[in-house]
């Protein structure tokens, strides 16, 4: 499809200005002009919503497609979130409204929005307060190892690492890197969980923490968590969350009764806000009550009187990590959620997600190896390893699902298993989906066994085919210049 | 199904074995599940506890600019908003093309030569680029003049308080900012010069002998902009800048309470790799048609883990679409125009303050849409006694400079109408002296 900019005409515009009621400023002196024009595209308005409407149908999203990708938690998103989060007297609130005068009694339905949001953020996870800051997954990582930071700092420790499954997310050691530790990658066992032994290698009095995701990325729940959590509060390290797979959970277990002391969540992923196609998300963390000083500045606070103020007055907070209280409008799709499916509403979350991904489970089974045979949670990992004896990878199968109308699962990921194919249909599936899938995906193991080059053509069906990636990276070709 | 699935009992319960029995939920106390209806009604009974409806004079790096319907109506398209991070670029060419062309229009926007897929908000991204510029220099001194937005240089330490790095804040004077302070900083240990323009008081400033300096000690100069202005101010390319990050909230982002807006990040072509964030890239399949995919990944955490230049793996890609439609609806002769009619109406609301008794309008330093007023008192007083009368009159500067508790930072955009710019002055003046 042509460019933007390919289909622009000197001179058109989608916009019209208000009316001029007030008189032409003289002009700048030159020094602070720009130099010329913008070179944004110029076009009518039907040219601009044709060219984007037509984009719009060369993706695959939830809407259109079954979007089986592993750790990611592609569920349908209810439409009455959409409809609450343009609601003008949230949508058109200026953020530092509150600031104005003194308090935040201009602002208190939206600051009511968030602290009862905390509150059952904190209900749902069992820790005892919130931050509702964090704008994505990876930002509340960061957030919780700077909280970490706040904390041994404040003790007086001089810890040096933080230790990661080598089945945990990229995002964990980048976050960890970034805030300052240094990594250390802990094995896991042949039956995809934590070693205690490795661990207990690991651990030391220069540990700062551990990041865990649970279940992990094979969609098992660490039996011995506990265990883990007693011998990291034995050196005096923290237990971080990563909320990722809390879609498998939700009141049947709580990260703060497990033993953790920070949790991040995605409210993108569990708390159905849509991905946007690569964002805005939304990462709220939990803490507790021994790390509460260290959250970010602002706090939402409730009066005796039943009103809510900002509170910036926090000297052991880790300060700023957003300009005001997070994705806003992420956060009030998230709370509609919450008060629309309830405490059963959201246990049947778990226990269709969960039983949706186990019926996948089973009947792939005799098809396709799958590292840890037994049952799972939310997701679970399969490995194309016998297909790829004949030459079909785990990154054909996707292409060939693409070409029967599937989004792929995650490829490649955890990197603890070769050829993996993360499979994670979530809660939202009917089974006709599921058992499309299934025949979709046993019609392929099949067709690797027949004819495994015919995978290399996959897909077909898409506005382009596979794509020369290396050409990408070489050519640099990042804007249209 | 639950027999499908190889749950021998059929009893769900089955499924959640391996969470041992000990460490069940002790709770989960939430309330009973509700309809559509009455969620709504209660959510709309929250939202009526706001102030809404106001006549916004309220800035501070984030303006009620007017959002073209048509905005609202393409991101409104679910093939964009429930679809992933595009990771398989077949099925995903749709995001892939539009970010590839917000990318260019954030280049030419600013005449930078690289930008990426966006970044979460305005200070998100000079946090990024201070770290940019610390890894392409290898210093570690950081100055940052004060005119930078008092939220971005307090997120700036908040994300850099775990690492050493030294920090030098030069005030700003007579509005611009000070270039002999900055003089005396620059040198061999610098590794960037953080700049705002227009900067948080409003005032526009030439930086190109700043940039000058940096380049003589090695350093880099970063520029902070307001993206709006470029339709009329010089870009931070041409005053010499080797990163520029902004707020991309004003190009067709609702205020929405502080979020979700958009950062972006402009950066020389040399410094691509190790710019943080996704990044599109052109390329071409088998037959030679022309695609868009993720590229240059080796500098990402989900390849890089610990190495990577960022943690950063989303983007604001619904927010970037946002910005990509208004920049493409207003279109080069738009933005020029939105940019005129908002000064034309600061200068105007300049003089209609100015003319008010015991008010200052501060006239050092030229200003696009913004502009620091000095009152006869509190600003906070004047402010309570404005929304009374549904006008938000500003931002008090008191709140972040101690020293200041008297001055009022006045934005315009085009929605104020001339009505609403007399109806300030008049109230303004009967709140000072009636």
């Amino acid at each position: 499809m042509e460019l933007i900019f390919e289909i622009s005409k000197k001179g058109k515009k989608g916009f019209s200005l208000p009316t001029r009621d007030v008189p032409e400023a003289s002009s700048l002196p030159g020094k602070y002009l720009r130099n010329g024009d913008t070179g944004l595209p110029e076009l009518s308005e039907p040219e601009v919503v044709r060219h984007f409407t037509n984009l719009s149908r060369m993706n695959f999203g939830v809407d259109s497609h079954f979007y089986p990708l592993g750790s990611c938690t592609m569920k349908y998103n209810p439409k009455f979130l959409e409809k609450i989060a343009q609601l003008e007297c949230f949508s058109s609130v200026h953020p530092l409204q509150p600031q104005l005068i003194k308090g935040g009694i201009l602002t208190q339905g939206s600051l009511e929005v968030i602290y009862n949001l905390e509150n059952l953020l904190s209900e749902i996870t069992g820790m005892d307060a919130f931050t509702t800051q964090p704008m994505a997954g990876a930002h509340g990582e960061l957030t919780g190892v700077m909280l970490m930071a706040a904390y041994h700092r404040h003790k007086g420790n001089k810890r040096k690492y933080i230790l990661i499954p080598d089945s945990g997310h990229g995002t964990n050691p980048a976050s960890a890197a970034i805030a300052g530790y240094e990594i250390k990658t802990v094995k896991s066992n042949e039956k995809g969980v934590l070693d205690m032994i490795e661990l207990k290698k690991a651990l030391s009095e220069e540990t700062a923490g551990l990041m865990i995701t649970c279940p992990n990325t094979l969609g098992i729940f660490e039996p011995a968590i506990k265990e883990i959590s007693d011998l990291v509060h034995g050196v005096g390290a923290l237990m971080y969350y990563d909320g990722a797979n809390m879609n498998a959970i939700l009141g049947k277990a709580r990260p703060g009764d497990l033993g953790f002391d920070i949790v991040h969540l995605n409210l993108h992923k569990t708390f159905a806000t849509p991905h946007g196609g690569g964002g805005p998300g939304a990462g709220p963390v939990g803490v507790k009550k021994e790390l509460e000083e260290f959250l970010p500045t602002s706090r939402v606070v409730k009066r005796k009187d039943g009103t809510f103020f900002l509170e910036y007055d926090k000297p052991l907070s880790i300060g700023y990590i957003s300009q005001f209280y997070g994705n806003y409008s992420v956060l009030l799709k998230a709370y509609a959620y919450i008060l629309l499916l309830g405490k059963e509403g959201l246990i049947e979350v778990s226990e269709n997600a969960v039983l949706n991904a186990n019926y996948i489970k089973a009947r792939l089974k005799a098809h396709y190896e799958i590292p840890c045979p037994d049952g799972c949670l939310h997701e679970f990992v399969i490995s194309a390893r016998k297909q790829a004896e004949k030459g079909v990878h785990a990154i054909d199968i996707a292409k060939a699902l693409i070409d029967r109308g599937i989004h792929p699962p995650t490829v490649y990921f955890p990197l603890n298993v070769k050829e993996a194919i993360m499979i994670e249909p979530t809660e939202t599936e009917s089974r006709e989906t599921l058992d499309r899938f299934i025949a979709i995906m046993i019609e392929l193991a099949e067709l690797a066994e027949k004819d495994p080059e015919s995978f290399k053509a996959f897909p077909r069906t898409t506005p382009v085919g596979r794509l020369d990636e290396v050409k990408a990276a070489k050519d640099m070709d990042l804007a249209y210049l | 199904m639950l027999k499908a699935a190889g749950i021998k009992s059929g009893r769900m319960d089955e499924l959640f074995m391996g969470i041992p029995h000990g460490l069940r939920a002790r709770s989960f106390d939430i309330p009973e599940g509700r309809s559509e209806f009455d969620v709504e009604r209660y959510l709309k009974s929250l939202g009526n506890k706001n102030l809404t409806d106001l006549v916004y004079f309220v800035g501070g790096g984030f303006y009620d600019h007017y959002i073209p319907a048509a905005i609202d109506a393409l991101v409104s398209r679910s093939e964009f908003y429930t679809a992933y991070t595009p990771y398989q670029p077949e099925a995903s060419q749709g995001t892939l093309q539009a970010i590839y062309e917000y990318q260019s229009c954030i280049c030419r926007l600013t005449g930078m030569e690289v930008s990426n897929a966006s970044l979460y908000d305005g200070g998100t991204a000079l946090y990024e680029a201070v770290m940019m510029a610390i890894r392409i220099t290898g210093r570690n001194k950081v100055i940052m003049d004060g005119g930078v937005s008092p939220i971005y240089r307090k997120m700036v330490r908040s994300y850099t308080s775990n690492l050493s790095i030294a920090f030098v804040e030069v005030p700003v004077s007579h509005g611009q900012s000070n270039r002999n302070e900055l003089d005396k900083y620059i040198d061999g240990e610098t590794a960037a010069v953080i700049l705002q323009n227009p900067n948080f008081f409003g005032a526009i400033d030439d930086h190109t002998d700043i940039s000058e300096k940096c380049h003589k000690a090695g350093a880099l100069m970063i520029e902070s902009v307001y993206p709006v202005s470029l339709g009329m101010l010089k870009t931070p390319r041409e005053m010499g800048a080797d990163i520029t990050t902004g707020e991309g909230q004003s190009l067709g982002i609702p205020l929405s309470f502080g979020g979700p807006y958009l950062g972006f990040i402009g950066v020389l072509k040399q410094y691509a790799r190790k710019m943080p964030g996704r990044i599109v890239g052109v390329t071409e399949d088998s037959v030679g048609r022309r695609g868009f995919v993720l590229t240059l990944q080796t500098r990402e955490q989900h390849i890089r883990r610990e190495k990577a230049t960022s943690n950063i793996c989303s983007n604001q890609a619904l927010c970037a679409l946002r910005a990509l439609i208004f920049m493409s609806l207003l279109g080069n002769e738009g933005l020029k125009g939105l940019a005129e009619i908002c000064r034309d109406k600061a200068e105007f609301t300049k003089s209609r303050l100015e003319g008010i008794k015991g008010v200052e309008v501060m006239k050092s330093a030229p200003t696009f849409n913004e502009f620091t007023v000095k009152l006869p008192k509190d600003a906070n007083e004047v402010i309570g006694k404005l929304l009374d009368k549904g006008i938000a009159a500003g931002f008090p500067l008191g709140r972040y400079y101690p020293e200041m508790d008297n001055y009022l930072l006045v934005a315009v955009t085009e929605k104020r109408t001339k009505h609403d710019i007399t109806r300030f002055a008049d109230a303004l003046e009967d709140a000072l002296w009636n």
